[in-house]
């Protein structure tokens, strides 16, 4: 261990291979923010209550405010910025505009990551299955409603896309 | 901000515990760490100059039955735990407080072992395993022993565990029998205040009308998760009625020491709901005995 507390950052960041020398000791969203500039992932309350920092590691959700950076070594971390494009949105970020579940945005990214990991696992959620599903995720603008819709819409269109019942999250 | 200066990723608990004891200043285990890493950003916990991982050591994440009982693991991530048959047969207690513990992100990295060592009087998943009647394996450089989960706590957060010598590897619980069920609830707030203002685990065991015998744990009643064995002496080999017996309210309420805490409740909403809480838990634990017989004919 260096004396200045440098570590190698070797990782799989949206698909693609990151290997650097930074600061250790820190948080999955210091890393992620700080050195790799993504700043998509939000630090809400920073204490693990409000989900805005939610990211995938290893292909789970989890809060980049309380997962140490050393522990994404050799995982693969998905964040909003491995999702969809601004021309190419993920049916989920579409389906979230469509139905009015954005107001701030500072939810969303967030919200995003964790309609992702449930539907994942579970294709079809019921509206009470989605409503748990984003039971990590706080939201001070929409009263939650069009946020859930929009998730049941991305979920109809996901299974009518691919009948099979298998989504695969889109990583550019 | 560096919160940390090393971060070792452990890969077997001999190796856990030689890192531990090797490491120069302050060191301490971390599984989860989404209790550990926010005391440690808000000054709650000493600063640390090492932490361990135990999060990827595969012993302390199996879920098996070995010698008779049911071992999980200390750093088996929640949602791995919610989604077990073999927890869920055993252990319905602690399914249920396992499903509210935090978030999903949350229960994705958090384990129970962590919900443990945190050693808080009304954690879910401890209050869960003290009805249980669970043991704690524990390992040391030289030996491993296993200990009543209860002389596991020495006061609110404090755990009776030494960070640089022990390692919490995995709880034991003793395997459901026929006429045996258990249950957890808790009062909370809907979201937001992560600890629960009051939870409550029964496991029970049934003779056709009666509860031979039964477990209660309550908290947060104490300085430390509480088995209300008063309570418990109160409603063993009485019939199971569908309204508690006053004498089994006047010993929990004499065996608990409510207090009043600034953002969650007051002392007299406790006291209030106790009782509520303890008959509500118990009725579903006894239903369940019932439904595991007719699903056993």
């Amino acid at each position: 261990m260096d004396e200045n507390n440098l570590i190698k950052m070797e990782l799989t960041v949206n698909g693609e291979a990151v290997s650097m020398i930074v600061k250790g000791g820190r948080r999955l969203l210091d890393f992620l923010r700080d050195d790799l500039h993504l700043t998509g992932t939000k630090e809400g309350c920073g204490e693990g209550e409000c989900g805005s920092c939610t990211v995938h590691l290893d292909g789970q959700s989890v809060l980049a405010c309380l997962t140490p950076m050393e522990r994404a070594i050799g995982c693969s971390v998905l964040t909003i910025e491995g999702v969809g494009s601004p021309t190419n949105l993920h049916p989920v970020q579409a389906a979230l505009l469509d139905e009015g579940g954005v107001q701030c945005g500072m939810c969303t990214p967030g919200m995003v990551m964790s309609a992702l990991d449930l539907l994942e696992r579970n294709p079809d959620p019921t509206i009470e299955e989605i409503i748990e599903g984003i039971s990590g995720n706080l939201c001070r603008c929409t009263g939650y409603k069009k946020i859930i819709y929009g998730i049941q819409q991305a979920a109809q269109e996901l299974q009518a896309a691919s009948p099979a019942g298998t989504v695969k999250e889109s990583v550019e | 901000m560096t919160i940390w200066k090393n971060y070792f990723l452990a890969e077997t608990v001999q190796e856990a515990l030689e890192l531990l004891a090797q490491s120069e200043g302050d060191a301490c285990p971390i599984a989860g760490g989404t209790d550990l890493l926010l005391d440690l950003q808000q000054g709650r916990h000493p600063p640390l100059d090492t932490l361990v991982d135990l999060s990827q050591i595969p012993e302390m994440r199996q879920l098996e039955i070995r010698g008779g009982k049911l071992f999980i693991g200390a750093a088996l991530p929640l949602n791995r735990l919610v989604e077990s048959p073999l927890a869920q047969q055993h252990a319905p207690t602690l399914m249920d407080a396992a499903r509210l513990i935090g978030g999903p992100q949350v229960r994705n990295t958090a384990t129970l072992g962590g919900n443990v060592c945190h050693a808080l009087p009304a954690a879910d998943g401890t209050i869960a395993l003290l009805s249980l009647n669970a043991t704690a394996l524990v390992a040391r450089l030289e030996q491993r022993c296993e200990i009543p989960l209860g002389e596991l706590f020495r006061g609110p957060g404090k755990s009776a565990l030494d960070p640089r010598r022990e390692i919490l590897v995995g709880f034991n619980l003793p395997l459901r029998e026929a006429g045996q069920a258990s249950a957890f609830r808790r009062v909370m707030r809907p979201q937001g205040v992560a600890i629960a203002i009051l939870n409550l685990a029964v496991w029970l065991q049934r003779a056709a009308t009666r509860i031979a015998d039964i477990r209660i744990a309550i908290g947060p009643a104490g300085p430390t998760p509480l088995r209300a064995v008063q309570t418990e002496a109160a409603l063993r080999s009485q019939p199971y009625q569908p309204t508690l017996p006053p004498q089994a309210l006047e010993a929990l309420l004499s065996e608990s020491r409510f207090r009043t805490s600034p953002h969650r409740a007051t002392e007299a909403y406790r006291r209030a709901m106790a009782g509520v809480l303890l008959q509500e838990t118990l009725e579903v634990a006894w239903q369940r005995t019932l439904d595991v017989e007719n699903q056993d004919d």
